[in-house]
């Protein structure tokens, strides 16, 4: 293999990989707050791309993706408000059948308000011919959007968390929710917010990865499993380590197709989930003491 | 206890008396199974489409034989296991004269056996040369084989002087039918396959795969799929700098692929029908009169462009309603017959000559090579 094919393999591995790490912080959010596997995750890429495209021949197109960042943050609330915040001490299996439901729910009302067909966001800048020489290898100008994005996520969800009394007060609830509850947070409020933020960076991805992936009502799931993985990779709980699994399971999704046949290219994905499932089910970078089924609840 | 006995009998009877009389004067039922929601809803959903407005042309015309047409529509969704038992409940519960569809192959293969065992009438809107080979007695096909597209492409690669490709197939039996047929067709026509790559058919990026045809120094890419992702292959060959000519298959036959991909689209080469390209079609051409009605019909309508997946679907009613006429009954043996003695019969996918060892009934000739430009199917130069 020569040089600029790695460097194709690596590029195309960051792009895949960088929309992965965005639905994996979207769980890890949602996580952290309620102990709550989100699996309606993936729909609310599918929901933001959708609704940016169908606003964006009526304004130009960075206010129809800030609108449809916003509705789909709404949606999110609203889940949780109609579906989860009343439920009484419910267990956490419960829960995750119920946002099964909620992502089946979404596909189905999505293919009820659009419908079947595949749809795609405008390229940010150029069109789908144009092309970019980075070092030899070529991409699409679109990829250097989702990275920027993705980039801005992750920096965003940071400075939130350090800086904020909201992130901090949010990171409080994850870490001992009754303490923080003692301390005058209101933990339901947050979770609920929590929802909105998981919900908006989830549509705002969608947008970014619209003109490259394209969007149809029926997307959010093979997302949400791929996304899981990172979460799970990464420990659920940080961004940055989901973003390092997600950047490791697109590079190995990758770099897989050059030596094995393509069709094997979610074997190899799936086989790092049941492999860290059964041999470090507290993900990769953890310390060791939090397990998926330990929970924050 | 016997008059209570004898009195539900009567009922029995009366409710199964006047159920067959209904059978016989009532609507005609026709089923159809097409995926009208799911990954290939592009196929499924003009095809849809295409049978309501048919059947109420056929309806508000006063029908076949004096009776209406009633359409029982199941969709799919893509899935042969939803396939499977719509055609259960068609033929056992409904008894259907004859079954439309399935959209895709794989369904189709999958109630090949139920339908023929049922003895009753398939008329499959699919693709793949299994589906009527073996001939089976009660299945029919009205999309032109994948061997004749393999032949069509491979005809004009080395027309160009094109001998090395790489080829990209989804993981369909469309797919699948197209691999056989490019691996099989492929040393014979003098063309090598550098390698033949099998992605997911919901597959959303294909840099990758591509990127390892591209290292294999191909002169020309073969893309063989039904599903959105081959609007990708374009976008992401171009996206790559990756500039051989692209063939896609008879499965590309619905502008909205061509929509997807956008600018990127241009110049794509694929063997379809010549309903795409109707109105650029002399006068005199065999088909224009019937292409022209079901294209300002549909295109009226629902304001969208037509498919080739439509004509599939448009050739199926028309093909059964003409057998039906000429049978003079609905008895689905004569039926059956009758289709299998329909000679030179126009339809919207060329024109048919059946016979009881050709249930599909097009030639080679029904393809043309078409082309994408300026964002519009014409014929390839």
């Amino acid at each position: 293999m020569d040089p600029v094919q790695v460097l194709q393999y690596i590029l195309s591995g960051i792009t895949s990989g960088a929309v992965y790490a965005v639905v994996g912080i979207g769980f890890d959010i949602v996580y952290s707050a309620t102990g709550i596997i989100n699996f309606a995750q993936g729909d609310f890429l599918m929901l933001g791309g959708m609704i940016a495209v169908s606003l964006a021949p009526h304004m130009p197109l960075s206010l129809a993706v800030f609108c449809a960042v916003a509705a789909t943050g709404c949606v999110g609330v609203l889940l949780h408000v109609v579906f989860i915040r009343w439920l009484r001490s419910p267990a956490v299996l419960r829960l995750i059948i119920l946002t099964i439901g909620l992502s089946i729910l979404l596909r189905e009302a999505a293919l009820h308000v659009w419908d079947e067909k595949v749809r795609a966001l405008p390229f940010f800048s150029g069109d789908e011919t144009s092309s970019l020489a980075v070092l030899g290898a070529r991409v699409s100008p679109q990829v250097l959007w989702v990275l920027a994005v993705a980039a801005l996520i992750v920096a965003g969800l940071g400075l939130f968390f350090r800086l904020t009394l909201t992130g901090k007060a949010m990171r409080a609830c994850a870490s001992n929710a009754s303490a923080a509850r003692l301390c005058g947070v209101d933990a339901s409020a947050l979770v609920t917010l929590s929802f909105f933020l998981s919900a908006a960076l989830g549509a705002l991805a969608g947008c970014a990865v619209s003109p490259i992936t394209q969007t149809s009502y029926d997307m959010g799931t093979p997302l949400a499993v791929k996304g899981f993985t990172c979460a799970v990779l990464g420990g659920l709980g940080s961004p940055t380590a989901a973003v390092a699994a997600g950047l490791l399971v697109g590079l190995v999704e990758s770099f897989s197709v050059s030596v094995l046949p393509l069709a094997f290219k979610d074997v190899a994905s799936l086989c790092i989930l049941l492999a860290i499932l059964v041999l470090r089910p507290q993900g990769l970078f953890a310390g060791g003491s939090r397990s998926l089924k330990g929970g924050n609840r | 206890m016997h008059w209570k006995i004898l009195a539900v009998l009567t009922v029995i009877a009366l409710f199964a008396g006047s159920a067959s009389f209904a059978a016989d004067t009532g609507a005609i039922k026709v089923g159809a199974i097409l995926a009208v929601t799911g990954p290939a809803a592009n196929l499924g959903s003009p095809e849809a489409r295409t049978l309501q407005m048919m059947v109420e042309e056929i309806n508000a015309a006063g029908g076949l034989l004096g009776r209406k047409v009633q359409l029982i529509l199941k969709d799919s969704q893509g899935s042969a296991d939803k396939a499977f038992s719509f055609a259960k409940q068609l033929i056992d519960e409904e008894e259907v004269l004859a079954v439309i569809g399935p959209s895709t192959s794989g369904e189709s293969m999958k109630i090949k056996d139920l339908c023929n065992d049922g003895e009753t009438i398939l008329l499959s809107c699919a693709a793949a040369e299994t589906i009527v080979n073996p001939v089976a007695r009660w299945v029919f096909k009205t999309p032109q084989m994948d061997a004749f597209a393999a032949q069509m492409i491979f005809t004009d690669m080395k027309a160009k002087g094109i001998s090395r490709i790489g080829a990209l197939v989804s993981n369909t039996s469309f797919g699948q039918g197209g691999k056989a047929q490019i691996e099989k067709l492929a040393p014979a026509a003098g063309i090598s396959v550098a390698s033949v790559e099998v992605y997911d058919s919901n597959a959303t990026d294909l840099t990758p795969v591509l990127t390892k045809l591209k290292g294999k120094n191909v002169q020309a890419v073969v893309n063989w799929s039904i599903e959105p992702a081959q609007s990708l292959v374009p976008k992401n060959m171009k996206q790559l700098g990756f500039d051989v000519p692209l063939y896609q298959s008879h499965g590309f036959g619905n502008i909205e692929y061509a929509k997807a991909a956008g600018k990127a689209a241009e110049g794509i080469l694929f063997p379809c029908g010549v309903l795409l390209v109707a109105d650029t079609l002399p006068d005199g051409h065999p088909q224009k009169a019937l292409l022209m009605k079901y294209k300002t019909a549909y295109e009226g309508r629902f304001k969208e462009d037509i498919s080739g997946f439509g004509g599939y679907a448009y050739d199926a009613l028309l093909i059964l309603s003409e057998a039906v006429k000429k049978a003079g009954s609905t008895d689905r043996s004569r039926v059956r017959a009758a289709i299998e003695g329909l000679k030179g019969f126009v339809g919207a996918s060329g024109v048919f000559n059946f016979s009881p060892t050709d249930h599909n009934g097009l030639k080679m000739d029904s393809f043309e090579m078409l082309t994408v430009k300026d964002g519009r199917f014409r014929q390839a130069p």
